[in-house]
């Protein structure tokens, strides 16, 4: 037999080794499990209304998730998430409330949420610093800044524009929130990006193994930077989705977006130690996490067992992928 | 110095000089780790390089791969001067260098491994714009490339995870099989291998030998080099003690030079 025969006989692995092998897996089946668990408890939470809102809660970790799933890849993490985020809300109402053009007012501030990912990038990147450091900084910056901006207290955001993507649309008896859609639309572009580009492709051999990115020319700072920027600007959309949830700008809001969007991203099988997992897991970890509150809260339960369960999924999700970095 | 006049006693003597080195010196402060060596590769060789540690093999091979750029001296490539700003200009010239650690990305599959920092994208509209990788085509040509190297790889979608040692070796002088168009350079490919997939990697090296690539291959195990070589390049101190071949010399003998118990 010649190793041609050998090598194509075995190429195509069968739909089951497949099926197993995709990372997103597990996370799905526990997705799923919740699911059918809460809808036998519970007939109401199956309800086309109640899934909606579910989806609706989603938007904001979930879009905040994206960003951060790409950083984590490149065995990064973003404690910034939030911070960045409610700087783009801050902006945003604070020029509409000056009078200016909304559209102009969230491009900025998307703008600046960009800028931010920008300069973590380049700190991460140019001055090779750690992660966890330099967004625990531009966390305490942002957060301190944006409280001194707002005088410390939240303000009320009533434009039609920023307050567009709550507005809502029927899909077959499913309300969606243009947030909702424009949240799905991220999730798909990012994963091509991930998947299907060479960009993607350099994001996991980055978080992979760095040095070896670096042996076979990827120019690895430069990718980062464009990393921290894509995550930075997709945070910037989370800011308007979040105004389109709730039309209000508060400096103190979003203070669990940061470990919720690692939640999420954990939950949903990447590895903190980057360069493994992805973004279909991540979008499963958001709505796992959605649920959980959704069905806890449907069930009349005390809302802490939200977090014990989700803080015993985390530790889970982790051990497992340990496990299964240990066995290879 | 003998060096050279026992170049010519090698039997492809009179074949093309495809990289060379003329005298070059590199020092870091007063500490001098290349002291005016000469090194030559020869078109259809494997030319295997040893020395013992301190002697300056790596710090020539990185002088010829760009990695470090020698105080003075002279590196040419097909005859034409070449001054490499890094490795990856080496590359772009043609010399491919299997790493020591590999340089592989452990989760990503095999096809992914042989094109990282390379991918071919898909053709027309779908590449052009939507920068879309085409992964049918990289897995054909890596799969057509490792059967033209007559390598066993269990499959090609496989993580480089899930392979044997050797099997990683494989994947990795592959890819500087597939993309060299000068030469590939080995540094230690054997080292941390079993008896049964050193037999492997050496066929491997043997068969890039058989396209037409010459081969500089870095190793401390004697008999490997003495199986697999056509030359030996001898370094001691910094420069080239000899240059022999495993006909005319044992591997006593090339001990003896290493460590300087006997003149070349």
């Amino acid at each position: 037999m010649s190793t041609a025969t050998i090598a194509s006989q075995q190429d195509t692995p069968s739909l089951k080794a497949r099926i197993l092998g995709t990372p997103s897996v597990g996370p799905l089946l526990v997705l799923v499990g919740f699911c059918v668990i809460f809808a036998l408890t519970n007939p109401r939470f199956l309800a086309t209304q109640n899934i909606s809102i579910i989806l609706q809660q989603t938007v904001i970790i979930g879009t905040l998730a994206i960003g951060q799933t790409l950083v984590i890849l490149t065995a990064g993490i973003d404690l910034a998430v939030g911070a960045i985020c409610v700087l783009g809300t801050i902006v945003a109402g604070k020029l509409v409330n000056l009078g200016y053009d909304p559209v102009l007012s969230m491009g900025i501030a998307v703008l600046l949420c960009t800028g931010a990912g920008l300069a973590a990038g380049s700190l991460i990147a140019g001055l090779r610093l750690p992660p966890f450091i330099v967004t625990l900084g531009i966390l305490g910056i942002l957060t301190a800044a944006l409280r001194l901006i707002s005088e410390g207290g939240a303000f009320p955001v009533r434009d039609p524009f920023l307050a567009w993507t709550g507005n809502t649309m029927k899909v077959g008896g499913f309300v969606l929130t243009y947030g909702i859609l424009i949240m799905l639309a991220l999730y798909g572009f990012v994963w091509y990006l991930l998947n299907q580009t060479k960009w993607g492709r350099h994001v996991y051999a980055i978080g992979n193994n760095p040095e070896a990115a670096r042996l076979v020319g990827i120019p690895v700072r430069r990718h980062l930077l464009s990393v921290y920027l894509l995550a930075g600007f997709i945070y910037g959309v989370a800011a308007w989705l979040a105004l389109g949830r709730i039309p209000n700008a508060d400096p103190n809001a979003m203070q669990t977006a940061n470990l919720d969007s690692i939640t999420a991203v954990v939950i949903g099988g990447t590895s903190l130690f980057g360069g493994r997992g992805g973004l279909i897991g991540t979008l499963i970890g958001a709505l796992i996490v959605g649920v959980l509150r959704n069905g806890l809260t449907l069930a009349g339960i005390d809302p802490l067992w939200q977090d014990l369960v989700t803080g015993i999924l985390v530790i889970i999700a982790v051990a497992l992928d340990q496990m299964s970095r240990r066995r290879s | 110095m003998s060096a050279d006049s026992l170049t010519r006693v090698a039997p492809d003597a009179t074949s093309r000089v495809v990289l060379e080195a003329r005298n070059v010196v590199k020092t870091y402060g007063h500490v001098t780790a290349l002291d005016g060596v000469d090194f030559e590769l020869r078109a259809g060789e494997i030319l295997a390089v040893v020395g013992d540690n301190g002697a300056g093999k790596s710090t020539l091979i990185k002088a010829l791969t760009g990695a470090v750029h020698p105080t003075s001296g002279e590196i040419l490539l097909d005859g034409a001067p070449v001054h490499f700003k890094g490795p990856l200009d080496a590359r772009h010239a043609g010399i491919e260098t299997v790493y020591q650690d590999l340089a592989m990305a452990p989760a990503l599959d095999i096809a992914s491994n042989l094109f990282l920092g390379r991918e071919l994208r898909c053709q027309g509209v779908l590449g052009s714009v939507f920068r879309r990788l085409d992964k049918k085509r990289m897995r054909e040509e890596a799969r057509r490339a490792m059967s033209e190297l007559k390598f066993r790889l269990p499959s090609i979608g496989n993580a480089v995870e899930a392979l044997s040692g050797g099997q990683r070796q494989g994947v990795a002088v592959a890819r500087a099989a597939l993309f060299a168009r000068k030469l590939v350079i080995m540094d230690e490919p054997t080292a941390a291998l079993g008896v049964r997939e050193t037999g492997q990697v050496l066929e491997l090296i043997r068969s890039i030998r058989e396209r037409g690539l010459p081969v500089v291959l870095i190793s401390h195990n004697m008999p490997n080099v003495f199986e697999i070589a056509d030359r030996i390049h001898v370094m001691r101190l910094g420069r080239r003690a000899a240059v022999v071949t495993p006909q005319s010399h044992s591997m006593n003998d090339v001990v003896a030079i290493m460590t300087g118990a006997a003149a070349a």
